[in-house]
Protein backbone atom coordinates (compact mmCIF):
# COMPACT_ATOMS: atom_id res chain seq x y z
CA UNK A 1 0.00 0.00 0.00
CA UNK A 2 2.97 2.06 0.49
CA UNK A 3 4.28 2.24 -3.20
CA UNK A 4 2.05 2.99 -5.87
CA UNK A 5 1.06 0.60 -8.69
CA UNK A 6 1.05 0.96 -11.68
CA UNK A 7 -2.30 2.60 -13.19
CA UNK A 8 -2.79 0.65 -16.40
CA UNK A 9 -2.47 -2.83 -14.62
CA UNK A 10 -5.04 -4.40 -12.35
CA UNK A 11 -3.74 -6.62 -9.95
CA UNK A 12 -6.08 -9.08 -10.38
CA UNK A 13 -4.59 -9.25 -14.22
CA UNK A 14 -1.00 -9.95 -12.49
CA UNK A 15 -1.72 -13.22 -10.22
CA UNK A 16 -5.02 -15.19 -10.53
CA UNK A 17 -7.01 -14.87 -7.44
CA UNK A 18 -7.16 -18.10 -6.29
CA UNK A 19 -2.92 -18.07 -5.93
CA UNK A 20 -3.10 -14.70 -4.22
CA UNK A 21 -5.87 -15.46 -2.02
CA UNK A 22 -4.46 -18.91 -0.78
CA UNK A 23 -1.07 -16.57 -0.35
CA UNK A 24 -2.81 -14.50 1.64
CA UNK A 25 -4.39 -16.73 3.91
CA UNK A 26 -1.24 -18.08 4.14
CA UNK A 27 0.29 -14.45 5.37
CA UNK A 28 -2.83 -14.12 7.47
CA UNK A 29 -2.62 -17.18 9.76
CA UNK A 30 1.03 -16.82 9.95
CA UNK A 31 -0.06 -13.04 10.89
CA UNK A 32 -2.49 -14.07 13.17
CA UNK A 33 -0.05 -16.62 15.21
CA UNK A 34 2.29 -14.39 15.47
CA UNK A 35 -0.29 -11.64 17.03
CA UNK A 36 -1.59 -13.99 19.24
CA UNK A 37 1.85 -14.80 20.93
CA UNK A 38 2.65 -10.97 21.65
CA UNK A 39 -1.01 -10.63 22.63
CA UNK A 40 -1.99 -8.19 19.96
CA UNK A 41 -4.55 -10.04 18.35
CA UNK A 42 -7.57 -9.12 21.75
CA UNK A 43 -6.29 -5.30 21.36
CA UNK A 44 -7.15 -6.02 17.15
CA UNK A 45 -10.23 -7.52 18.06
CA UNK A 46 -11.00 -4.86 20.65
CA UNK A 47 -10.46 -1.98 19.13
CA UNK A 48 -10.78 -3.02 15.14
CA UNK A 49 -7.45 -1.19 13.25
CA UNK A 50 -7.31 -4.29 11.39
CA UNK A 51 -9.57 -6.74 10.10
CA UNK A 52 -10.66 -9.82 12.36
CA UNK A 53 -12.19 -11.61 9.57
CA UNK A 54 -11.80 -11.78 5.54
CA UNK A 55 -13.47 -12.28 2.58
CA UNK A 56 -11.74 -14.85 0.87
CA UNK A 57 -13.78 -17.98 -0.04
CA UNK A 58 -14.93 -17.80 -3.76
CA UNK A 59 -18.26 -17.35 -4.82
CA UNK A 60 -19.91 -19.49 -7.88
CA UNK A 61 -18.60 -18.47 -11.20
CA UNK A 62 -21.19 -16.67 -13.69
CA UNK A 63 -21.25 -16.90 -17.20
CA UNK A 64 -21.94 -15.83 -20.40
CA UNK A 65 -21.13 -12.19 -19.06
CA UNK A 66 -20.92 -9.66 -21.50
CA UNK A 67 -18.83 -6.40 -21.77
CA UNK A 68 -20.72 -3.08 -21.81
CA UNK A 69 -20.26 0.48 -23.33
CA UNK A 70 -20.86 1.71 -19.99
CA UNK A 71 -17.55 0.14 -18.14
CA UNK A 72 -14.83 2.55 -17.27
CA UNK A 73 -11.73 1.55 -18.36
CA UNK A 74 -9.95 3.07 -15.13
CA UNK A 75 -7.89 0.05 -12.58
CA UNK A 76 -10.38 -1.70 -11.10
CA UNK A 77 -10.51 -1.83 -7.10
CA UNK A 78 -8.86 -5.46 -5.88
CA UNK A 79 -11.59 -8.16 -5.01
CA UNK A 80 -9.77 -7.97 -1.29
CA UNK A 81 -10.43 -4.70 -0.89
CA UNK A 82 -14.46 -4.59 -2.02
CA UNK A 83 -14.73 -7.70 -0.13
CA UNK A 84 -13.63 -6.35 3.16
CA UNK A 85 -13.93 -2.43 3.09
CA UNK A 86 -17.48 -1.29 2.76
CA UNK A 87 -20.43 0.38 5.19
CA UNK A 88 -23.27 -2.77 5.47
CA UNK A 89 -24.87 -1.21 8.99
CA UNK A 90 -27.14 -4.37 9.05
CA UNK A 91 -23.70 -6.11 10.22
CA UNK A 92 -21.55 -3.78 11.31
CA UNK A 93 -20.60 0.10 12.07
CA UNK A 94 -17.37 -0.67 11.01
CA UNK A 95 -15.99 -1.44 7.22
CA UNK A 96 -14.15 -3.96 8.00
CA UNK A 97 -16.82 -5.79 10.06
CA UNK A 98 -19.28 -7.10 7.73
CA UNK A 99 -16.66 -9.33 5.68
CA UNK A 100 -16.52 -11.71 8.72
CA UNK A 101 -20.51 -11.37 10.05
CA UNK A 102 -22.01 -11.78 6.65
CA UNK A 103 -20.34 -15.33 6.07
CA UNK A 104 -23.32 -16.94 7.67
CA UNK A 105 -26.02 -14.57 5.96
CA UNK A 106 -28.66 -16.95 3.76
CA UNK A 107 -29.35 -15.67 0.45
CA UNK A 108 -31.31 -19.00 -0.97
CA UNK A 109 -34.27 -19.14 -0.55
CA UNK A 110 -34.59 -15.29 -2.16
CA UNK A 111 -37.58 -13.74 -3.37
CA UNK A 112 -38.48 -10.40 -4.19
CA UNK A 113 -41.88 -8.97 -3.94
CA UNK A 114 -43.10 -6.73 -6.72
CA UNK A 115 -46.04 -4.08 -5.06
CA UNK A 116 -48.03 -0.96 -5.37
CA UNK A 117 -48.91 1.03 -8.47
CA UNK A 118 -48.52 -2.36 -10.93
CA UNK A 119 -50.60 -4.33 -13.17
CA UNK A 120 -50.22 -7.37 -10.45
CA UNK A 121 -48.46 -7.55 -7.87
CA UNK A 122 -45.92 -10.38 -8.05
CA UNK A 123 -43.15 -12.52 -6.15
CA UNK A 124 -40.27 -13.14 -8.20
CA UNK A 125 -37.83 -15.97 -7.18
CA UNK A 126 -34.00 -15.28 -6.80
CA UNK A 127 -33.35 -17.06 -9.86
CA UNK A 128 -35.50 -16.19 -12.02
CA UNK A 129 -34.19 -12.49 -11.54
CA UNK A 130 -30.64 -13.57 -12.68
CA UNK A 131 -32.57 -14.66 -15.88
CA UNK A 132 -34.25 -11.62 -16.15
CA UNK A 133 -32.20 -10.53 -18.80
CA UNK A 134 -28.43 -11.07 -19.81
CA UNK A 135 -26.01 -10.54 -17.38
CA UNK A 136 -23.71 -7.68 -18.34
CA UNK A 137 -20.28 -6.54 -16.74
CA UNK A 138 -20.70 -3.09 -15.71
CA UNK A 139 -17.09 -1.71 -14.46
CA UNK A 140 -18.59 1.38 -12.28
CA UNK A 141 -16.70 3.85 -9.89
CA UNK A 142 -18.20 3.65 -6.92
CA UNK A 143 -18.14 7.36 -4.60
CA UNK A 144 -18.81 6.96 -0.97
CA UNK A 145 -20.57 9.80 0.74
CA UNK A 146 -17.49 9.65 3.23
CA UNK A 147 -14.99 10.78 0.43
CA UNK A 148 -13.37 7.27 -0.43
CA UNK A 149 -13.96 5.89 -3.87
CA UNK A 150 -13.57 2.66 -5.64
CA UNK A 151 -13.69 0.77 -9.31
CA UNK A 152 -15.92 -2.09 -9.25
CA UNK A 153 -16.78 -4.99 -12.11
CA UNK A 154 -20.49 -5.62 -11.35
CA UNK A 155 -22.23 -7.98 -12.87
CA UNK A 156 -25.87 -7.60 -13.66
CA UNK A 157 -28.30 -6.18 -15.36
CA UNK A 158 -30.34 -2.90 -16.00
CA UNK A 159 -32.95 -2.18 -13.42
CA UNK A 160 -34.99 -1.30 -16.21
CA UNK A 161 -35.86 -4.71 -16.87
CA UNK A 162 -37.70 -5.50 -13.55
CA UNK A 163 -39.45 -2.87 -13.90
CA UNK A 164 -40.72 -3.44 -17.25
CA UNK A 165 -41.49 -6.92 -16.46
CA UNK A 166 -43.00 -5.13 -13.25
CA UNK A 167 -45.52 -3.36 -15.64
CA UNK A 168 -45.85 -0.28 -13.25
CA UNK A 169 -49.14 1.84 -14.03
CA UNK A 170 -48.48 5.38 -15.73
CA UNK A 171 -49.45 6.47 -12.06
CA UNK A 172 -46.27 4.99 -11.00
CA UNK A 173 -44.02 8.50 -10.52
CA UNK A 174 -41.06 6.85 -7.95
CA UNK A 175 -39.82 3.19 -7.21
CA UNK A 176 -39.17 2.30 -3.55
CA UNK A 177 -36.69 -0.99 -2.43
CA UNK A 178 -36.38 -2.49 0.71
CA UNK A 179 -33.81 -4.41 2.23
CA UNK A 180 -34.66 -7.54 4.29
CA UNK A 181 -35.42 -7.50 7.95
CA UNK A 182 -33.35 -10.62 9.50
CA UNK A 183 -31.98 -9.27 13.23
CA UNK A 184 -30.94 -12.92 13.35
CA UNK A 185 -28.61 -12.71 10.84
CA UNK A 186 -28.24 -9.48 10.45
CA UNK A 187 -26.59 -8.28 14.40
CA UNK A 188 -26.14 -4.73 13.30
CA UNK A 189 -30.22 -5.11 12.65
CA UNK A 190 -30.35 -5.62 16.88
CA UNK A 191 -29.26 -1.70 17.37
CA UNK A 192 -31.39 1.11 16.31
CA UNK A 193 -28.46 3.05 14.64
CA UNK A 194 -30.64 3.25 12.03
CA UNK A 195 -34.52 2.55 11.12
CA UNK A 196 -34.66 -0.83 10.14
CA UNK A 197 -35.21 -2.08 7.22
CA UNK A 198 -32.97 -0.22 5.05
CA UNK A 199 -35.34 2.14 2.36
CA UNK A 200 -34.47 4.25 -0.26
CA UNK A 201 -35.70 5.25 -3.81
CA UNK A 202 -35.39 6.33 -6.60
CA UNK A 203 -37.55 8.81 -9.61
CA UNK A 204 -39.03 6.68 -12.28
CA UNK A 205 -36.71 8.08 -14.90
CA UNK A 206 -33.90 7.54 -12.90
CA UNK A 207 -34.94 4.44 -12.43
CA UNK A 208 -35.25 3.70 -15.61
CA UNK A 209 -31.85 5.21 -16.93
CA UNK A 210 -29.25 2.15 -18.45
CA UNK A 211 -26.48 3.43 -15.95
CA UNK A 212 -29.04 2.22 -13.25
CA UNK A 213 -28.57 -1.76 -12.76
CA UNK A 214 -29.06 -4.52 -10.19
CA UNK A 215 -26.28 -6.27 -9.25
CA UNK A 216 -25.80 -9.86 -8.49
CA UNK A 217 -22.45 -10.32 -9.22
CA UNK A 218 -18.66 -8.92 -8.60
CA UNK A 219 -15.22 -9.87 -10.39
CA UNK A 220 -17.24 -12.99 -12.59
CA UNK A 221 -19.00 -14.58 -9.42
CA UNK A 222 -22.23 -14.63 -7.40
CA UNK A 223 -22.35 -11.44 -5.27
CA UNK A 224 -20.35 -11.88 -1.72
CA UNK A 225 -22.73 -11.67 1.18
CA UNK A 226 -20.87 -8.79 2.06
CA UNK A 227 -21.88 -6.81 -0.83
CA UNK A 228 -25.19 -7.10 -0.54
CA UNK A 229 -26.19 -10.86 -2.45
CA UNK A 230 -28.30 -11.99 -3.60
CA UNK A 231 -28.78 -8.77 -5.27
CA UNK A 232 -28.67 -5.13 -4.84
CA UNK A 233 -29.19 -1.99 -6.69
CA UNK A 234 -26.06 -0.36 -8.24
CA UNK A 235 -26.79 3.56 -8.95
CA UNK A 236 -23.31 4.68 -9.88
CA UNK A 237 -23.88 8.97 -10.45
CA UNK A 238 -25.16 8.92 -6.40
CA UNK A 239 -23.35 8.38 -3.43
CA UNK A 240 -22.83 4.75 -2.41
CA UNK A 241 -25.83 4.71 -0.14
CA UNK A 242 -28.48 4.79 -2.24
CA UNK A 243 -27.11 1.52 -3.69
CA UNK A 244 -29.21 -0.48 -1.09
CA UNK A 245 -27.86 -4.24 -0.39
CA UNK A 246 -29.91 -7.54 -0.11
CA UNK A 247 -33.20 -6.27 -1.65
CA UNK A 248 -36.25 -8.10 -0.79
CA UNK A 249 -39.11 -5.54 -1.63
CA UNK A 250 -39.29 -3.21 -4.71
CA UNK A 251 -42.94 -1.33 -5.10
CA UNK A 252 -44.04 1.49 -7.05
CA UNK A 253 -45.55 4.76 -5.98
CA UNK A 254 -46.91 8.47 -6.80
CA UNK A 255 -45.14 9.92 -3.94
CA UNK A 256 -41.09 10.52 -2.62
CA UNK A 257 -41.03 7.38 -0.88
CA UNK A 258 -38.59 7.45 2.66
CA UNK A 259 -35.00 6.85 2.48
CA UNK A 260 -33.05 5.63 5.35
CA UNK A 261 -29.89 8.40 5.77
CA UNK A 262 -32.66 10.77 5.17
CA UNK A 263 -34.78 9.63 8.05
CA UNK A 264 -31.90 9.71 10.09
CA UNK A 265 -30.10 12.89 9.60
CA UNK A 266 -32.42 14.85 6.77
CA UNK A 267 -29.97 17.88 6.49
CA UNK A 268 -27.02 15.95 5.72
CA UNK A 269 -28.11 12.96 3.34
CA UNK A 270 -30.77 13.64 0.94
CA UNK A 271 -33.31 12.19 -1.58
CA UNK A 272 -31.54 12.66 -4.78
CA UNK A 273 -27.86 12.11 -2.95
CA UNK A 274 -26.04 12.42 -6.67
CA UNK A 275 -22.16 12.78 -6.56
CA UNK A 276 -21.74 16.50 -6.53
CA UNK A 277 -17.89 18.25 -5.38
CA UNK A 278 -19.83 21.60 -5.42
CA UNK A 279 -22.25 20.44 -3.13
CA UNK A 280 -20.58 19.76 0.57
CA UNK A 281 -21.77 17.57 3.43
CA UNK A 282 -22.39 19.41 6.34
CA UNK A 283 -19.59 17.88 7.88
CA UNK A 284 -17.33 17.43 5.01
CA UNK A 285 -16.12 18.90 1.65
CA UNK A 286 -17.09 16.68 -1.42
CA UNK A 287 -14.63 18.20 -3.61
CA UNK A 288 -12.18 14.96 -3.04
CA UNK A 289 -12.23 11.61 -2.66
CA UNK A 290 -9.46 8.77 -1.91
CA UNK A 291 -9.43 5.84 -4.31
CA UNK A 292 -9.03 2.75 -2.48
CA UNK A 293 -5.95 1.29 -3.37
CA UNK A 294 -3.80 4.32 -4.35
CA UNK A 295 -1.44 4.26 -1.55
CA UNK A 296 -1.05 5.92 1.47
CA UNK A 297 1.03 8.87 0.36
CA UNK A 298 -1.19 9.84 -2.57
CA UNK A 299 -2.77 12.64 -3.04
CA UNK A 300 -6.85 12.37 -3.31
CA UNK A 301 -8.59 12.63 -6.64
CA UNK A 302 -10.78 15.45 -7.58
CA UNK A 303 -14.56 13.96 -7.42
CA UNK A 304 -16.37 14.61 -10.76
CA UNK A 305 -20.18 15.65 -11.24
CA UNK A 306 -22.20 13.24 -10.87
CA UNK A 307 -19.52 10.82 -10.40
CA UNK A 308 -18.38 11.13 -13.91
CA UNK A 309 -21.33 10.20 -15.57
CA UNK A 310 -22.59 14.19 -16.21
CA UNK A 311 -22.80 13.53 -20.14
CA UNK A 312 -25.04 10.29 -19.66
CA UNK A 313 -27.39 11.89 -16.50
CA UNK A 314 -27.00 15.60 -15.87
CA UNK A 315 -30.52 15.69 -18.42
CA UNK A 316 -32.43 14.10 -16.04
CA UNK A 317 -31.83 17.05 -13.54
CA UNK A 318 -32.40 19.96 -15.96
CA UNK A 319 -33.88 22.96 -14.39
CA UNK A 320 -33.34 21.51 -10.86
CA UNK A 321 -31.62 22.74 -8.27
CA UNK A 322 -29.31 20.32 -7.31
CA UNK A 323 -27.84 22.54 -4.24
CA UNK A 324 -31.88 22.30 -2.86
CA UNK A 325 -32.61 19.00 -4.07
CA UNK A 326 -28.77 17.39 -2.90
CA UNK B 1 0.86 1.13 49.84
CA UNK B 2 1.86 4.32 50.59
CA UNK B 3 5.26 5.01 49.19
CA UNK B 4 7.44 2.94 46.96
CA UNK B 5 11.59 2.64 46.66
CA UNK B 6 12.37 5.30 44.12
CA UNK B 7 14.21 2.44 42.62
CA UNK B 8 11.04 0.60 41.49
CA UNK B 9 9.79 3.54 40.39
CA UNK B 10 12.28 4.09 38.03
CA UNK B 11 11.94 0.73 36.94
CA UNK B 12 8.68 0.95 36.34
CA UNK B 13 9.06 4.43 34.44
CA UNK B 14 11.37 2.42 32.09
CA UNK B 15 9.01 -0.38 31.31
CA UNK B 16 5.34 2.45 30.94
CA UNK B 17 7.50 4.40 28.72
CA UNK B 18 7.90 2.19 25.39
CA UNK B 19 4.98 0.61 26.29
CA UNK B 20 3.24 3.68 25.67
CA UNK B 21 4.79 3.49 22.13
CA UNK B 22 2.89 0.40 21.75
CA UNK B 23 0.05 1.61 19.24
CA UNK B 24 2.31 3.70 17.15
CA UNK B 25 4.66 0.50 16.66
CA UNK B 26 1.80 -1.45 15.79
CA UNK B 27 0.58 1.26 13.28
CA UNK B 28 3.72 1.39 11.80
CA UNK B 29 4.45 -2.37 11.64
CA UNK B 30 1.07 -3.16 9.62
CA UNK B 31 1.61 -0.07 7.23
CA UNK B 32 5.38 -1.83 6.48
CA UNK B 33 3.74 -5.13 5.99
CA UNK B 34 0.44 -3.95 4.38
CA UNK B 35 -1.89 -4.73 6.99
CA UNK B 36 -3.22 -1.52 7.26
CA UNK B 37 -6.42 -2.99 5.10
CA UNK B 38 -8.42 -0.82 2.32
CA UNK B 39 -7.98 2.68 3.84
CA UNK B 40 -4.80 3.08 5.53
CA UNK B 41 -5.14 6.50 6.28
CA UNK B 42 -8.52 6.47 7.76
CA UNK B 43 -7.09 3.59 9.95
CA UNK B 44 -4.16 5.78 11.08
CA UNK B 45 -6.37 8.80 11.15
CA UNK B 46 -8.38 7.01 13.98
CA UNK B 47 -5.84 5.02 15.90
CA UNK B 48 -3.72 8.00 16.17
CA UNK B 49 -7.24 10.24 17.49
CA UNK B 50 -8.22 7.02 19.42
CA UNK B 51 -4.87 7.55 21.68
CA UNK B 52 -4.33 10.60 21.99
CA UNK B 53 -7.88 10.70 23.55
CA UNK B 54 -7.33 7.81 25.27
CA UNK B 55 -3.83 9.21 27.20
CA UNK B 56 -5.62 12.20 27.69
CA UNK B 57 -8.37 10.35 29.85
CA UNK B 58 -5.37 8.26 31.57
CA UNK B 59 -3.51 11.65 32.67
CA UNK B 60 -6.92 12.99 33.87
CA UNK B 61 -7.30 9.37 36.13
CA UNK B 62 -4.16 9.60 37.54
CA UNK B 63 -5.16 12.13 40.54
CA UNK B 64 -8.65 9.83 41.41
CA UNK B 65 -7.12 6.73 40.96
CA UNK B 66 -3.97 7.68 43.27
CA UNK B 67 -6.68 8.71 46.18
CA UNK B 68 -8.57 6.26 45.72
CA UNK B 69 -6.23 3.38 45.96
CA UNK B 70 -4.01 5.39 48.17
CA UNK B 71 -0.68 5.49 45.43
CA UNK B 72 0.22 8.58 45.59
CA UNK B 73 3.26 8.06 43.55
CA UNK B 74 1.63 7.83 40.62
CA UNK B 75 1.88 11.22 40.11
CA UNK B 76 5.00 10.46 38.61
CA UNK B 77 3.59 9.23 35.90
CA UNK B 78 1.23 11.95 35.09
CA UNK B 79 3.63 14.38 32.92
CA UNK B 80 4.41 11.57 30.86
CA UNK B 81 0.65 10.43 30.14
CA UNK B 82 0.05 13.86 29.31
CA UNK B 83 2.81 14.59 26.84
CA UNK B 84 2.02 10.97 25.00
CA UNK B 85 -1.67 12.50 24.57
CA UNK B 86 0.08 15.00 23.08
CA UNK B 87 2.23 13.20 21.02
CA UNK B 88 -0.42 10.90 19.57
CA UNK B 89 -2.74 14.54 19.15
CA UNK B 90 0.53 15.70 16.85
CA UNK B 91 0.62 12.90 14.91
CA UNK B 92 -3.44 12.65 14.48
CA UNK B 93 -2.68 16.27 13.15
CA UNK B 94 -0.02 15.35 11.07
CA UNK B 95 -2.08 12.63 9.64
CA UNK B 96 -4.51 15.29 8.74
CA UNK B 97 -2.37 18.02 7.43
CA UNK B 98 0.24 15.60 5.08
CA UNK B 99 -1.99 12.00 4.37
CA UNK B 100 -5.21 13.74 4.37
CA UNK B 101 -5.27 17.22 3.30
CA UNK B 102 -2.15 17.00 1.27
CA UNK B 103 -0.78 20.45 2.55
CA UNK B 104 -3.27 22.47 1.05
CA UNK B 105 -3.59 24.94 3.74
CA UNK B 106 -6.67 26.66 2.51
CA UNK B 107 -8.86 24.05 2.06
CA UNK B 108 -7.63 22.80 5.77
CA UNK B 109 -8.38 26.93 7.23
CA UNK B 110 -12.13 26.06 5.21
CA UNK B 111 -12.28 22.99 7.08
CA UNK B 112 -11.37 24.75 10.76
CA UNK B 113 -14.12 27.44 9.79
CA UNK B 114 -16.76 25.30 8.16
CA UNK B 115 -16.94 22.66 9.69
CA UNK B 116 -17.46 21.82 13.14
CA UNK B 117 -16.05 19.09 14.38
CA UNK B 118 -12.72 20.32 12.77
CA UNK B 119 -13.29 23.37 15.20
CA UNK B 120 -13.60 20.98 18.23
CA UNK B 121 -10.79 19.03 17.13
CA UNK B 122 -8.52 22.11 16.66
CA UNK B 123 -9.61 23.45 19.74
CA UNK B 124 -8.67 20.43 21.36
CA UNK B 125 -4.97 20.06 20.27
CA UNK B 126 -4.79 24.03 20.44
CA UNK B 127 -5.39 23.51 24.72
CA UNK B 128 -2.80 21.09 24.99
CA UNK B 129 0.13 23.32 23.31
CA UNK B 130 0.36 25.58 26.60
CA UNK B 131 0.27 22.55 28.47
CA UNK B 132 3.19 20.73 26.89
CA UNK B 133 4.95 23.63 26.86
CA UNK B 134 4.84 23.95 30.53
CA UNK B 135 5.46 20.30 31.43
CA UNK B 136 9.24 20.83 32.60
CA UNK B 137 10.37 21.73 36.16
CA UNK B 138 11.74 24.93 34.84
CA UNK B 139 8.29 25.62 33.95
CA UNK B 140 6.14 24.66 37.31
CA UNK B 141 8.82 27.12 39.41
CA UNK B 142 8.63 29.89 36.84
CA UNK B 143 5.27 30.01 37.38
CA UNK B 144 4.60 29.23 40.42
CA UNK B 145 2.73 26.01 41.69
CA UNK B 146 -0.74 27.34 42.21
CA UNK B 147 -0.49 29.21 39.03
CA UNK B 148 0.78 26.67 36.90
CA UNK B 149 -1.81 24.59 38.25
CA UNK B 150 -4.67 26.68 37.39
CA UNK B 151 -3.31 27.08 34.16
CA UNK B 152 -2.81 22.94 33.51
CA UNK B 153 -6.50 23.01 34.19
CA UNK B 154 -7.11 23.40 30.55
CA UNK B 155 -6.82 19.39 30.28
CA UNK B 156 -10.44 19.40 31.14
CA UNK B 157 -11.24 21.79 28.45
CA UNK B 158 -9.30 19.92 25.61
CA UNK B 159 -10.02 16.33 26.62
CA UNK B 160 -13.85 17.65 26.59
CA UNK B 161 -13.20 19.66 23.51
CA UNK B 162 -11.64 16.17 22.22
CA UNK B 163 -14.94 14.35 22.79
CA UNK B 164 -17.08 16.40 21.20
CA UNK B 165 -14.46 16.41 18.31
CA UNK B 166 -15.40 12.36 18.26
CA UNK B 167 -18.90 12.56 19.07
CA UNK B 168 -19.56 15.10 15.81
CA UNK B 169 -17.29 13.29 13.32
CA UNK B 170 -19.27 9.83 13.33
CA UNK B 171 -22.21 9.17 11.04
CA UNK B 172 -24.90 7.50 13.10
CA UNK B 173 -22.98 5.06 15.63
CA UNK B 174 -22.14 7.48 18.82
CA UNK B 175 -21.78 4.51 21.27
CA UNK B 176 -17.90 4.79 21.32
CA UNK B 177 -17.93 9.02 21.52
CA UNK B 178 -20.39 8.42 24.18
CA UNK B 179 -18.14 5.77 26.13
CA UNK B 180 -15.02 8.00 25.99
CA UNK B 181 -17.31 10.95 27.25
CA UNK B 182 -18.54 8.89 30.04
CA UNK B 183 -15.46 8.30 31.23
CA UNK B 184 -14.43 11.61 30.71
CA UNK B 185 -17.86 12.61 33.35
CA UNK B 186 -17.05 10.39 35.69
CA UNK B 187 -13.60 11.73 35.93
CA UNK B 188 -14.63 15.22 36.19
CA UNK B 189 -17.45 14.38 38.42
CA UNK B 190 -14.75 13.16 41.20
CA UNK B 191 -12.78 16.03 41.30
CA UNK B 192 -16.33 17.95 41.25
CA UNK B 193 -17.04 15.06 44.87
CA UNK B 194 -13.34 15.96 46.15
CA UNK B 195 -13.33 19.49 46.08
CA UNK B 196 -17.53 19.59 47.38
CA UNK B 197 -15.70 17.22 50.21
CA UNK B 198 -12.69 19.78 50.80
CA UNK B 199 -15.57 22.52 51.27
CA UNK B 200 -17.91 20.94 53.66
CA UNK B 201 -14.20 20.08 55.84
CA UNK B 202 -13.42 23.34 55.76
CA UNK B 203 -16.68 25.41 56.57
CA UNK B 204 -16.87 22.83 59.68
CA UNK B 205 -13.41 24.16 60.66
CA UNK B 206 -14.79 26.97 60.60
CA UNK B 207 -18.14 26.43 62.27
CA UNK B 208 -15.84 25.00 64.87
CA UNK B 209 -13.86 28.02 65.32
CA UNK B 210 -17.00 30.12 65.75
CA UNK B 211 -18.49 27.84 67.96
CA UNK B 212 -20.63 29.41 71.40
CA UNK B 213 -17.82 27.92 73.50
CA UNK B 214 -15.58 30.08 71.68
CA UNK B 215 -17.25 34.00 70.68
CA UNK B 216 -16.34 36.67 69.21
CA UNK B 217 -16.26 38.48 72.69
CA UNK B 218 -13.99 36.10 74.14
CA UNK B 219 -11.66 36.26 70.98
CA UNK B 220 -10.99 40.01 71.81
Amino acid sequence: MLIKKPNDIPSSEITPKNSYMSRRSFITGAVAAGAAVAGGSFLRSKFNDGHSTTVEAAGEKLSGIMKSQYSTTETQTSFKDITNYNNYYEFSTDKYGPAGLSKNFKTRPWTVAIEGMVKKPKTLDIDSIMKLAPLEERIYRMRCVEGWSMVIPWVGFPLSNLIKKAEPLPSAKFVAFQTILAPDEMPGQKDNVLQWPYVEGLRMDEAMHPLAILAVGLYDEALPNVDGAPVRLVVPWKYGFKGIKAVVKVSFTDKMPPTTWNLMTPNEYGFYSNVNPTVDHPRWSQATERRIGDGLFAPKRKTLMFNGYADQVASLYNGMDLRKNF
Amino acid sequence: MRAIPEKVLRTLKIIVFPACLGPLSVLTWKALHELLGANPVDVITRSTGKWTLTFLLITLAVTPVRRLLRMPWLVRFRRMFGLYAFFYGTLHLMTYVWLDKFFDFPAMLHDIAKRRFITAGMTAFALMIPLALTSTSGWIRRLGGKRWQKLHRLIYFSAAAGVIHFLWLVKADKSRPMLYGAVLLALLLARFVVWLLARVRSRQVVSRVHSPSFTHDQAR
